[in-house]
């Protein structure tokens, strides 16, 4: 168990591009930190950094307070589990997760270590397959057998780079959240890279949102989502991802494609003196104006729009309207769909409505939209205007003492269940 | 659907059969050959009329004896040799294209595969001549290094392409596990590089093994010359007898290693080759 402290690291290769620039984080105790971002954002990098593959140019990383910059990686006591699993094809699995305890020579005898290594595949549900070889397993085995090489040692830390890419989504979904229970049961400091949104909503503490080597935000799941701290972050996380109306303010209205949008004085303020602003509207914010009950409707404001089309899901469904933008704005959205490793960003407002909606394509529709948690961007910077810094602090806040108490309960069970005669 | 199926399988028996006569006759009849006595040799039977083993015993104790078992022993030292020397040379190549980035990695490849359909032939004259001024005529290395010249091409090849298929993740794997530059390569990368570079060292020796125009024509005694060269050299008991005999025994002796090390490897050999094939 320790602490890892990321401090200005910076990456530069051979050709001056940084591929990590000046990034900092402090990771406590046990925490589960995700770092994600599109392809190219030097994610992965950072993560090689701390575990010793990738030097370092500048900037210092402290293990528990220690200086490790330039220490091996046999020498700072971190495990990793690699993008494709890294098994040792010659070697069976019970050799496979026994080879780091068999590096460590002298360390444990041979009693320890088949102890160890069948209590490790006990708790991953590996102890038919000890004597397989890697060729034989399923992607799902060989997950586990890389995750068994991780927890056999005492590792102060567990670093992952993508180790649930190469897997199916139902057998995704199933691995994600035996590493989530199995983290918070061993309380255990752990690094993950994906570039996964629901990964990276549902497994972290805290999420640091990168682009281009540089360190964007780094806060809970929910601050990011509801107080992201400028248009890339807002736009990254969540899925259908956010929508961005360019609007200009007039008095306490603003002037957006789809129609006028009155707003609050505090927003209204901060998007005074900017001629156009990016207005952004997360798909759940509108629904069916039929389907709202009045005592909320007066908490938004209702317009009519033309949807495309719409798609029905079972429990939501999801309307499309499109609207043509200055070429400016076509241009400022195209940037940002570049950045974010999509396809051009085509001109459309992605709403979420009820499942029982009867809105059909083609037709126009009232349509409601919930003002209340809507943000402003200045398009230039990108910075969000309407960000309320202490409630995502609020909110982050929450979800450290969520982690502290689930990873103290899960201690307490641990204890509870071993002092009790099996 | 199943008499089209049994109707397939009928064909292709028909027609393996048909390749294995192909191939195995010429090798029947050496194997029939070596066993006639010099008499039945032109009686245009296939099998031998009285079997006897006395070709053997002419090669291995007999008269021919100092013939072919000193060329037995220059074809087996110098195959040995020029087959060490190419896999260690191209086992470093092989790595290095692999593994690193550097400018003329597409040169050595492509030279490499120049060299090795540089016609044989063609170089023969002019290295009989340049042996001959710098005293490599007649000696082991003077063979060993043009065989390098056949080997090496064909084991680079082979090599870098299995050697690109080694996951090297694993290095770094074992290292995060704890251990040293050295441990990671020994225990994780050594153990997965060794079939291919065994693979490529039994083609490497087949071709060496199998050499005969640079072994006829750069060897003139016992010192140095193999047994596919020494094989034209016998004669028969007397200037009468034909000694296609003895030539039959002492070629089904050679052969015996080869066959013995495909049919142990057979695997190995074809996935080697196939690796290369396909990867290449």
């Amino acid at each position: 168990m320790a602490s890892i402290t990321l401090q200005n690291l910076v990456k530069q290769y051979g050709d001056g591009f940084p591929a990590v620039n000046d990034v900092s984080i402090d990771i406590e105790d046990g925490e589960f930190i995700i770092l994600v971002g599109p392809s190219g954002c030097g994610k992965s990098t950072l993560l090689r950094m701390i575990v010793g593959l990738e030097d370092i140019t500048s900037g210092d990383l402290l293990i528990d307070g220690q200086r490790v910059n330039e220490k091996a990686p046999r020498d700072r006591n971190l495990a990793m589990v690699f993008q494709n699993y890294a098994l040792y094809p010659h070697l069976t699995v019970f050799e496979n997760i026994a080879f780091p305890l068999r590096l460590a020579k002298g360390k444990h005898t041979e009693d320890e270590i088949r102890k160890l290594v069948t209590d490790a595949a006990k708790t991953l549900e590996l102890t038919d397959h000890l004597e397989r070889k890697p060729g034989n397993l399923s992607g799902g085995q060989r997950q586990r057998v890389a995750m068994g090489r991780a927890i056999v040692r005492q590792a102060d830390a567990f670093l992952f780079d993508e180790p649930l890419s190469n897997l199916d989504a139902k057998l995704r979904g199933q691995m994600r959240s035996e590493i989530s229970q199995m983290q918070r049961r061993l309380g255990v400091t752990s690094v993950y890279v994906t570039h996964d949104q629901t990964e990276a909503m549902t497994l972290g503490d805290r999420v640091a949102v990168l682009k281009k080597g540089i360190l964007q935000q780094i806060a809970s799941p929910r601050e990011l989502y509801e107080q992201p701290v400028n248009l890339f972050v807002a736009g990254f996380i969540g899925s259908p991802s956010m929508n961005f109306l360019p609007a200009t303010l007039e008095g306490s209205v603003l002037k957006t494609p789809i129609g006028n949008i009155p707003v609050t004085e505090d927003k209204a303020r901060a998007a005074e003196g900017k001629s156009v602003v990016l207005v952004g509207l997360r798909p759940e914010f509108f629904e069916d104006a039929s389907l709202v009950e009045e005592h909320k409707k007066d908490k938004g404001s209702t317009f009519t729009a033309e949807l495309t089309h719409t798609e029905w899901l079972g429990n939501e469904q999801y309307g499309y309207i499109n609207f043509d933008p200055d070429p400016e704005v076509r241009e400022l959205l195209n940037s940002l769909a570049a950045d974010m490793d999509a396809d051009e960003l085509r001109p459309q407002i992605v709403v979420t409505l009820d499942a029982a909606s009867r809105i059909r394509g083609g037709r126009s529709a009232e349509l409601w939209l919930d003002t209340r948690k809507m943000h402003l961007f200045d398009p230039e910077t990108g910075e969000n205007l309407t960000r309320d810094a202490e409630a995502g602090a609020a909110l982050t806040q929450e979800a450290n003492a969520a982690r502290a108490e689930e990873i103290s309960e899960a201690r307490e069970r641990e204890a509870s269940t071993a002092g009790q005669p099996a | 659907m199943k008499a089209s199926r049994t109707k397939e399988r009928v064909t292709w028996t028909i027609i393996s059969v048909l390749v294995l006569i192909y191939a195995l006759f010429p090798v029947a009849s050496i194997l029939a050959t070596s066993f006639k006595l010099p008499s039945d040799l032109t009686s245009g039977k296939f099998m031998p009329t009285t079997w006897t083993g006395s070709n053997y015993e002419q090669i291995l104790v007999g008269s021919a004896q100092e013939l072919f078992l000193s060329s037995l022993r220059n074809s087996i030292g110098i195959a040995l040799i020029a087959t060490f020397i190419a896999v260690v040379l191209a086992t470093l190549c092989a790595y290095a294209i692999a593994r690193l980035d550097f400018p003329g990695k597409k040169v050595i490849l492509t030279t490499a595969l120049a060299v090795s359909i540089f016609p044989v032939i063609s170089i023969v004259t002019p290295l009989f001549n340049l042996w001959r001024n710098i005293g490599l005529y007649d000696t082991w290395p003077g063979l060993i290094i043009p065989y390098l010249s056949l080997t090496l091409p064909i084991s680079i090849w082979t090599l870098a392409a299995f050697f690109r298929q080694i996951p090297w993740e694993l290095e770094q794997a074992a290292q995060v596990d704890g251990a040293t530059t050295w441990q990671a390569f020994r225990k994780a990368i050594v153990p997965l590089a060794a079939p291919g570079v065994f693979t490529t060292a039994i083609i490497a020796f087949f071709i060496a093994w199998n050499d005969f125009v640079y072994g006829i024509s750069l060897t003139s005694t016992e010192a140095a010359r193999p047994v596919p060269a020494a094989l034209a050299f016998f004669t028969g008991a007397s200037q009468f007898e034909s000694p296609v005999g003895a030539i039959s025994a002492a070629a089904i002796i050679v052969t015996i290693p080869i066959v013995l090390l495909v049919l142990l490897f057979q695997r190995q050999i074809v996935s080697g080759l196939t690796q290369g094939a396909v990867k290449g």
